[in-house]
C-alpha cells in the first residue's frame, strides 16, 4: 500500500529543463511544490573532463531510470523495429539534460508560430505537405517574448541581439523576431575558427552571427564565466558557467523554503478523483511507494516519458489513458531533422580542441521562410552552425574523406596529418507533424518494474528529405568559401529517439487534435498542466529548450495567477 | 518531508568551486582546478612498457589481440602506435568492466581470427608476418574471412573501435600511455580553462600531460578504472 504523504499545493513530476524552471516562479507566488524527480543531484566534481565516459560510455552511470526504458522505434506500423538504443539520449538528474546539453539557447522564429497561414498566405494552400498535421500556435512569437526574456534573465543566456523592438542590428540574427531588450551578457567569444567562417559566410553575402547560449560569457549572478575547457558536449560543467536549471531557477526556488525536493522518485501514476480532477502522484523511491496529495500536477518529464505516464495513469474516466479521451496523447510526434550534416576537411589546422558546442557561428539565411520557396518543393529551412568543440577519440574517428583506408599505415599518416582538420557542422531543420508518426506504449518491451516502454513510429517524410539536401548544399557552399578541400554529406537517418523529440501532447485550442490548451492546462483535466516540447507543435530549426522553458515559466505563472479557478 | 539539498554534495565547496573570472573573462583563478607541480604525476616514460599481468583474456587472447591492435594503429621509426599506448590492455582491462558485455564476442572472435589465419595462411595470426596480418585483417573488414558468427565485419569493427578508444581516451583507463595517442593527432590535452590566444587559428597549446583525474578537482570521483555502465556513443544534443 502505499503511503500518503502530506498534502501540497503542486507537485513537478521531474526537474530538468521545465520543471526546474516553473518552481520558481510558483514557489515566488507562495506556493507549496513538491518536485519529484528520478535522478540525484549531481556536482561539479562529478562533471570530470573525459571523453571516454562522457561520450562514449553515456555518463552517468548510476541512477538512470530514463536508461531503463528506452524508448523502441520502428519507421511505420508495419516496418521492423530499429535496433534498440543502449543510452537513452535523456538523463536523469535534479536539473535533468540541462546539466549536459549543449546549452544553445534559441527564440524561435515569428514563421515557426504560423506555418499553416503563412504558407497559404504566400505559396498557397496545396503548398503544404501532404499529411501533415501542423496548425499555427494559439499565439504568436509576440505572447511568449516577455517569457522568453524572463527565462533568459534567470538561468543566464549570453548572445547578441539582432532585433531590439525592430531595431535591426547586423551584429546579431537579422532574421529574428523583435526582442524587447538585449541579451543579459555580450555572446560567448569568437575563436579563429569561428571568424574565420564568419568572413566566409560574409563573402557570399550571408549574415553570420554569434549563437545563443544558456552559458554565461562572464561572471554572473554568483556565477563562473565559461572557461572553454572542450568537454561541455555531454559533460557537465565543472564552474556552473551552464545554465543547468541544478545551477540556477532550482537553488533559486529552494531559497523561498517552498521547494521541496524529493530525487530518486519514480513516477508510476497520476491519480484522479470521482470528478475527474487529479488528486495527486503515486510515486516509488527504493521499495516502498508513496501517494502525494496535490491541488494541481505540472507534467514535466521529457517528450516520451510525458506520454508514457498520461497513458499508464488510465482510470474509469479516462480508460484510454489519462487527458486522452480525444485520443490525442502521442499524436503529432516528430523529432528534429537534424541527423543529416556536412563533414568538411581543410588544408589547415583549425584549433578546435577547445571551446564548446554553443561557441559558434550561425547563419539563419537559409532558415525558416527567410528565403522565397516559390521554386522549390518543400516548405521551412535550416540554421546552419559551426563550432569549436573537438575531442581525440572523436577526432581519431573522423571521416577520412575517400582519401585513405579506416585502419593501418596509411590511415595513421592520414590521421597524423588531418586529425585537426575536420570539422562537422550541426543542421536543424523545420520538421512538421504527420498523421502516421505517432507515440504509444509498447506491446512487448518493459521496464524493470513491468510498465510498457514507449514506443516511436515515425519516419522523416519527403518535406524533411528535401529540405535536408537544400541545407547540407548551402553548408557545403558555406564551407567551399571557407577553403575546404572536400566535403561529404551524411544521410538523412530514421526519427528514432532523439533529444529534440516535440510532440505527444500538442498545445492547441481545440480539444479535438491537442491535449493541452493555450496556457499548457489539459483540455480534460482541469488541474493538469503539461510542460516541455511535447507540447510544442512545431521545430523551427532551432533548439528546443528555451522555447519550452519559455512556455514553462507561462504555464506555472498561470498557475499561480489562476490558483483560485484552476486549483480549488 | 525533508528538503535533499543538504545530502548535495558540493554544498560546502561552492565557494571554492566558483573562483573568480579576470576583467577579460578567460583566464580562472581556481586553485582547485589548477594542475598540480610538473613531475607528480606517475612517471611514464619508457618507451616500450612491460607487458601489464593480464586481467580478464587468457594468455592466448591477449597475444592474437595484441596483434592485431599492433596492426591497426601500426607503429613505426616515426611515432608509435597502439602497442605502446597500450591498447590492447585497455580492452583486456574494460572487458572486467564497462566492455564485460563483449567478452563472449572477443573468446569467440580471437579464436576464430586464429582459426582463419590458420586455415588462410598457415600460423596463428600472432605469428604472421605483417603483411599476411594485414591481409588477414583486410579479409575480416571485407566480412570475407570465414568462422565468424555474425559474420567476420562486425568483430573487426569492434576491436577496431576499442583500439580507438584504448589508443586516444584519457590514460586513467589503462590506454594512451604516455599520451602516445594524443601526441600522434596533436590534441595538447586536458584543461581545466583554456584562453582565447589557445583557441586561436595558428596556436599550438603545450601539451598538458594530465589525466583528467590528475587534477585534484576529480581525483575524488574517479570512477572504476575498468569503467562501467553502457557501450556505445550517442550523437547529437
Amino acid at each position: 500500500m502505499a503511503t500518503e504523504l502530506r498534502r501540497t499545493d503542486v507537485v513537478i513530476i521531474g526537474l530538468g529543463a521545465t520543471g526546474g524552471v516553473a518552481a520558481l516562479p510558483l514557489a515566488q507566488a507562495g506556493l507549496d511544490i513538491v518536485g519529484l524527480e528520478a535522478g540525484t543531484w549531481l556536482a561539479p566534481a562529478d562533471m570530470s573532463p573525459d571523453e571516454l565516459r562522457n561520450n562514449f560510455r553515456g555518463w552517468p552511470g548510476a541512477v538512470q531510470k530514463a536508461n531503463r526504458e528506452i524508448p523502441t522505434h520502428r519507421p511505420d506500423a508495419s516496418a521492423p523495429y530499429s535496433p534498440r538504443l543502449a543510452i537513452h539520449p535523456m538523463m536523469n538528474a535534479v536539473g535533468g539534460t540541462t546539466l549536459h546539453y549543449w546549452a544553445q539557447s534559441w527564440r524561435l522564429s515569428p514563421w515557426d508560430f504560423k506555418v499553416v497561414s503563412e504558407t497559404r498566405r504566400r505559396y498557397g494552400a496545396s503548398k503544404l505537405p501532404k499529411g501533415t498535421t501542423v496548425e499555427d500556435w494559439p499565439f504568436g512569437l509576440e505572447e511568449l517574448e516577455p517569457y522568453y526574456d524572463r527565462v533568459e534573465v534567470e538561468i543566464g543566456v549570453s548572445g547578441q541581439a539582432g532585433n531590439v523592438k525592430g531595431a535591426i542590428d547586423q551584429r546579431g540574427n537579422i532574421f529574428e523576431g523583435p526582442r524587447s531588450r538585449p541579451y543579459p551578457m555580450p555572446p560567448l567569444r569568437g575563436t579563429g575558427f569561428t571568424e574565420m567562417m564568419a568572413g566566409a559566410a560574409r563573402s557570399l553575402g550571408w549574415h553570420p552571427f554569434p549563437g545563443p547560449a544558456a552559458v554565461t560569457s562572464g561572471r554572473y549572478q554568483g556565477r563562473s564565466g565559461c572557461v572553454y575547457h572542450g568537454f561541455c558536449n555531454r559533460g557537465g560543467c565543472h564552474v556552473s558557467a551552464k545554465g543547468s536549471t541544478a545551477v540556477t531557477t532550482i537553488p533559486k526556488a529552494q531559497r523561498t523554503k517552498r521547494l521541496t525536493v524529493v530525487t530518486e522518485a519514480h513516477v508510476t501514476s497520476i491519480d484522479v478523483d470521482a470528478q475527474g480532477r487529479v488528486s495527486g502522484v503515486t510515486y516509488r523511491k527504493g521499495t516502498e511507494e508513496f501517494f502525494q496529495p496535490a491541488s494541481a500536477v505540472l507534467l514535466a518529464g521529457y517528450t516520451y516519458e510525458n506520454v508514457r505516464v498520461l497513458l499508464l495513469s488510465a482510470s474509469k474516466g479516462f480508460p484510454k489513458g489519462l487527458s486522452n479521451n480525444h485520443g490525442q496523447v502521442g499524436r503529432h510526434y516528430f523529432s528534429h531533422n537534424q541527423i543529416a550534416t556536412v563533414n568538411a576537411l581543410f588544408p589547415r589546422n583549425l584549433n578546435t580542441w577547445y571551446g564548446l558546442p554553443a561557441q559558434g557561428m550561425a547563419v539563419d539565411d537559409w532558415a525558416d521562410d527567410n528565403f522565397d520557396h516559390g521554386a522549390l518543393d518543400f516548405i521551412g529551412g535550416g540554421n546552419l552552425w559551426v563550432y569549436s568543440d573537438r575531442r581525440p577519440i572523436a577526432a581519431a574517428n573522423m571521416s577520412t574523406f575517400g582519401r585513405a583506408p579506416r585502419w593501418g599505415a596509411q590511415w595513421k599518416a592520414f590521421i597524423r596529418e588531418n586529425a585537426d582538420r575536420g570539422n562537422t557542422a550541426y543542421l536543424q531543420r523545420t520538421t512538421l507533424p504527420y498523421e502516421d508518426n505517432y507515440l504509444d506504449l509498447d506491446p512487448v518491451v518493459k521496464d524493470p518494474v513491468g510498465f510498457p516502454v514507449c514506443r516511436i513510429t515515425a519516419d522523416y517524410k519527403q518535406n524533411e528529405r528535401r529540405l535536408a539536401d537544400f541545407i547540407q548544399d548551402k553548408m557545403i557552399q558555406w564551407y567551399r568559401a571557407a577553403g575546404a578541400i572536400a566535403t561529404e554529406k551524411t544521410p538523412v537517418g530514421t526519427m528514432g529517439p532523439s533529444t529534440h523529440a516535440y510532440g505527444g501532447t500538442r498545445m492547441g485550442d481545440s480539444p479535438e487534435t491537442n491535449v493541452v490548451n493555450r496556457w499548457g492546462f489539459s483540455h480534460e483535466v482541469p488541474n493538469l498542466g503539461i510542460l516541455g516540447a511535447s507540447v510544442m507543435g512545431t521545430s523551427g530549426a532551432r533548439n528546443p529548450t528555451l522555447t519550452a522553458q519559455a512556455l514553462a515559466w507561462r504555464t506555472a505563472e498561470h498557475l499561480a495567477s489562476n490558483w483560485k479557478s484552476i486549483a480549488t | 518531508m525533508s528538503d535533499d539539498r543538504s545530502t548535495r554534495p558540493d554544498a560546502l565547496s561552492r565557494r571554492a568551486l566558483l573562483g573568480r573570472v579576470g576583467a577579460a573573462g578567460a583566464f580562472v583563478a581556481l586553485t582547485d582546478v589548477l594542475p598540480p607541480a610538473a613531475g607528480t604525476a606517475d612517471a611514464q616514460t619508457a618507451r616500450t612498457p612491460a607487458r601489464e599481468p593480464l586481467e580478464t583474456l587468457t594468455p592466448a587472447e591477449a597475444a592474437t589481440l595484441e596483434s592485431m591492435t599492433a596492426r591497426l594503429i601500426p607503429s613505426d621509426t616515426t611515432s608509435p602506435g597502439a602497442t605502446e599506448a597500450r591498447a590492447a590492455h585497455y580492452i583486456d582491462r574494460a572487458l572486467g568492466g564497462a566492455l564485460a558485455g563483449f567478452r563472449g564476442a572477443y573468446g569467440a572472435g580471437l579464436a576464430s581470427v586464429d582459426a582463419y589465419a590458420r586455415a588462410s595462411k598457415g600460423a596463428l595470426f600472432a605469428q604472421l608476418s605483417a603483411a599476411d596480418q594485414d591481409a588477414v585483417l583486410g579479409d575480416l573488414e571485407r566480412n570475407a574471412a570465414t568462422g565468424f558468427e555474425g559474420g567476420s565485419a562486425g568483430f573487426f569493427a569492434l576491436v577496431l573501435s576499442h583500439t580507438m578508444q584504448g589508443t586516444f581516451s584519457d590514460p586513467f583507463y589503462g590506454g594512451n600511455r604516455n599520451f602516445a595517442g594524443w601526441d600522434l593527432i596533436g590534441y595538447p590535452g586536458v584543461r581545466l580553462a583554456a584562453t582565447a590566444e589557445q583557441q586561436n587559428l595558428d596556436a599550438k597549446p603545450a601539451p598538458t600531460r594530465m589525466s583528467a583525474y590528475d587534477y585534484s578537482m576529480f581525483s575524488r570521483r574517479k570512477p572504476s578504472r575498468a569503467g562501467a555502465g553502457v557501450k556505445h556513443d550517442t550523437h547529437g544534443d
